[in-house]
């Protein structure tokens, strides 16, 4: 018994004295006066120097999280526990938190640098008059490719995926709409459909690629592609970037029949602690810069018209990643189709997983 | 001992335990699988369940669970067996366990590039003359790499009940005539079958809900009740959906439980197993 109690004294001294160390640590770290934000944010999607750029010019301490969906970011925020003062969700997120008054509205006059923002991705349906966001990226959906890995196919179309020369080689992003919307595009359908008829048919198409699928995966398509694990992926523009960065030889294409355009966007959830800082960060990134650095570093598009200025001409020119306003009317914004709908997609991506033909 | 009258004190933590950690989630989980998306009583959940999806996934996950338990134990067994006959078991036991130390995505992670297409294991076959071959996200890949997470949890329980074998009864049944395939079959074997049981119990029932690795290493395309439960809450937010599939995993889990239970106590000790 002696020994029991020796140990577990043990055990607090030495746990303390770690706690007082962490604490004294994180002390020094950060600079008294300012306060903190927290900022939840998807991975990979901001340049870790800005943050402390951030700190240093504001003496406010950024605590940094991050998500890996929409749904799971708004799960989070949804049931608190821990307050966030500024999030990235993507447009239809943005209209789900509304109706649920998940958000406050921006105040513009903290943020001047708002003027900076082309005006195509201002006043979106999804948020009239940017009350309540503010444009952070942009970008599209589409096949990534590595032609050193294929016997010449291209990719103008959805349909060249079903390819029977692929086998084993195309990678899928594990996420319902995107999936799903490409087979309702790959059939001319749009990717808000709700008819059942035609997300039927769609998922049905979906299933006879079975034989082309290497797997459904998630952020690990970009290791895949890199090292050349895979020829063909189904991803977001972005990722496709950072590939492109590592191996040079990858391709991306945006199919014809059309595909996703998508926004993400800065917001201040209802719950923020640090309103004040949150604008502050919010102005701070639109800076033209910071947000050129920033899109360097994460690959996406900017929708900062003075940031494109201060960039590499051969990047901003590159119609793959900064399509023009023509190329974009063939591409859809994804509508917040409801939480009955979304479960049906993901009903039918779960029934796909299962049927896919060997 | 039984005067005590502080005893049952001490058994409060431990009720408060149960009642808030075990207890009430269960309660929970329960009550949400009767709920549907607008939080209002329904039956449709476990309609929706019995529907072709749901059912042939809780069959497949059925299915790889089997698999995977029956060659952890084919792989346990005999491992088991040989570590009680070397000198430092101790330090062999030690040696089995310490992988389950590491994380399970950090194993995964360790996986993915192992599996690749330049990893090792299809350089080594590239040097033996075949290959490359597609390994990763395979059945086979999902197989390996979680009867290898699952191997210490199958080999411990075995390696205790064989240990605790008093070795003057094998002396006995060789004494006696037996061949050592007659005492292995009439006295070890049915002396370490608990160890067995308790080592199904540890494997079968997590290998239902594996959701890490069917994404990294089945790349989704072995898809288990783990999966679907993950999805309902996280990304369809249809609480009710993912709490009814809980609900029969839990049934599942009760129900092995009771298969492989054990009726008498201490049946290691005494060989009353028969």
């Amino acid at each position: 018994m002696k020994e029991i109690i020796r140990a577990a004294l043990a055990i607090l001294l030495v746990s303390s004295i770690l706690l007082y160390a962490v604490n004294a640590l994180q002390k020094s770290s950060t600079t008294v006066g300012g306060g903190s934000i927290s900022v939840y944010n998807w991975g990979e999607y901001i340049d870790p120097e800005l943050i402390e750029q951030f700190e240093e010019e504001t003496n406010i301490s950024v605590v940094y999280e991050t998500f890996d969906s929409n749904e799971s970011m708004m799960t989070k925020i949804e049931q608190g526990g821990t307050t966030y003062d500024v999030a990235m969700p993507s447009e239809y997120a943005i209209e789900k938190m509304k109706e649920t008054d998940l958000l406050q509205p921006i105040d513009h006059a903290l943020i001047p640098n708002l003027g900076n923002i082309d005006p195509y991705f201002l006043d979106l349906p999804f948020d009239p008059g940017n009350e309540y966001s503010v444009p952070y990226f942009w970008g599209t959906v589409g096949i990534a490719f590595n032609p050193t890995l294929l016997e010449g196919q291209t990719f103008e179309s959805w349909d060249d995926l079903w390819n029977s020369s692929l086998e084993q080689e195309v990678i899928l992003v594990d996420s319902a709409r995107e999936v799903i919307g490409m087979g309702l595009n790959s059939l001319g359908y749009s990717l808000n459909s709700t008819d059942m008829g035609e997300l039927r048919e769609a998922t049905n198409k979906l299933k006879t690629m079975g034989p082309n699928v290497k797997a459904i995966i998630g952020d690990e398509i970009v290791e895949m592609m890199r090292r050349e694990e895979a020829a063909v992926a189904v991803t977001w523009s972005g990722q496709a970037a950072d590939m492109m960065w590592i191996n040079e030889d990858i391709d991306y294409s945006v199919p014809e029949e059309g595909s996703n355009l998508w926004f993400d966007n800065m917001i201040i959830p209802k719950t923020a602690g640090n309103v004040e800082g949150a604008h502050a960060f919010i102005n701070f990134m639109l800076d033209p810069e910071v947000a050129a650095q920033n899109a360097d570093y994460v690959g996406y598009s900017t929708p900062n018209e003075q940031a494109i200025a201060l960039m590499d001409p051969e990047v901003t020119e590159d119609e793959r990643f900064y399509p023009p306003e023509e190329l974009r009317e063939r591409l859809e914004v994804y509508e917040n189709l409801g939480l009955e709908m979304l479960g049906t997609y993901n009903e039918l991506f779960l029934e796909f997983k299962m049927d896919m033909e060997k | 001992m039984k005067d005590n009258p502080s005893r049952p004190l001490y058994l409060v933590p431990y009720y408060i335990w149960i009642a808030l950690f075990v207890i009430a989630p269960i309660a929970l989980i329960f009550y949400f699988s009767f709920l549907d998306l607008t939080g209002t009583f329904t039956l449709e959940n476990y309609q929706n369940f019995f529907s072709s999806v749901y059912l042939r996934m809780t069959l497949s996950s059925f299915w790889y669970a089997f698999l995977i338990t029956l060659i952890t134990i084919l792989i346990a067994y005999p491992t088991a067996y040989w570590l009680t006959k070397t000198q430092h078991k101790q330090l062999w036991l030690l040696l089995i366990i310490i992988p389950s130390w590491i994380n399970l995505l950090l194993k995964a992670y360790a996986f993915i590039g192992i599996f690749g297409l330049y990893g090792p294991a299809n350089k080594l076959l590239q040097t033996l003359g075949t290959g490359p071959w597609q390994i990763l996200f395979t059945d086979f890949s999902f197989i390996f790499v979680s009867v290898y997470i699952f191997i210490p949890f199958m080999v411990l329980p075995i390696f205790n009940s064989l240990d605790k074998i008093n070795p003057a009864l094998i002396d006995a049944s060789r004494d006696l005539g037996a061949s050592s395939f007659t005492t292995f079959k009439r006295v070890i074997f049915p002396m370490a079958l608990n160890g067995v049981k308790s080592g199904v119990q540890a494997v079968f029932i997590p290998a239902l809900s594996l959701f890490v690795i069917t994404r990294l290493i089945a790349g989704n395309k072995v898809i288990t009740l783990g999966t679907a439960i993950e999805q309902q809450f996280l990304v369809t937010q249809n609480w009710g959906m993912g709490s009814t599939i809980a609900v029969f995993l839990i049934l599942f889990m009760i129900i092995i439980m009771m298969l492989t239970g054990q009726k008498e106590k201490g049946g290691a000790y005494n060989g009353k197993t028969r």
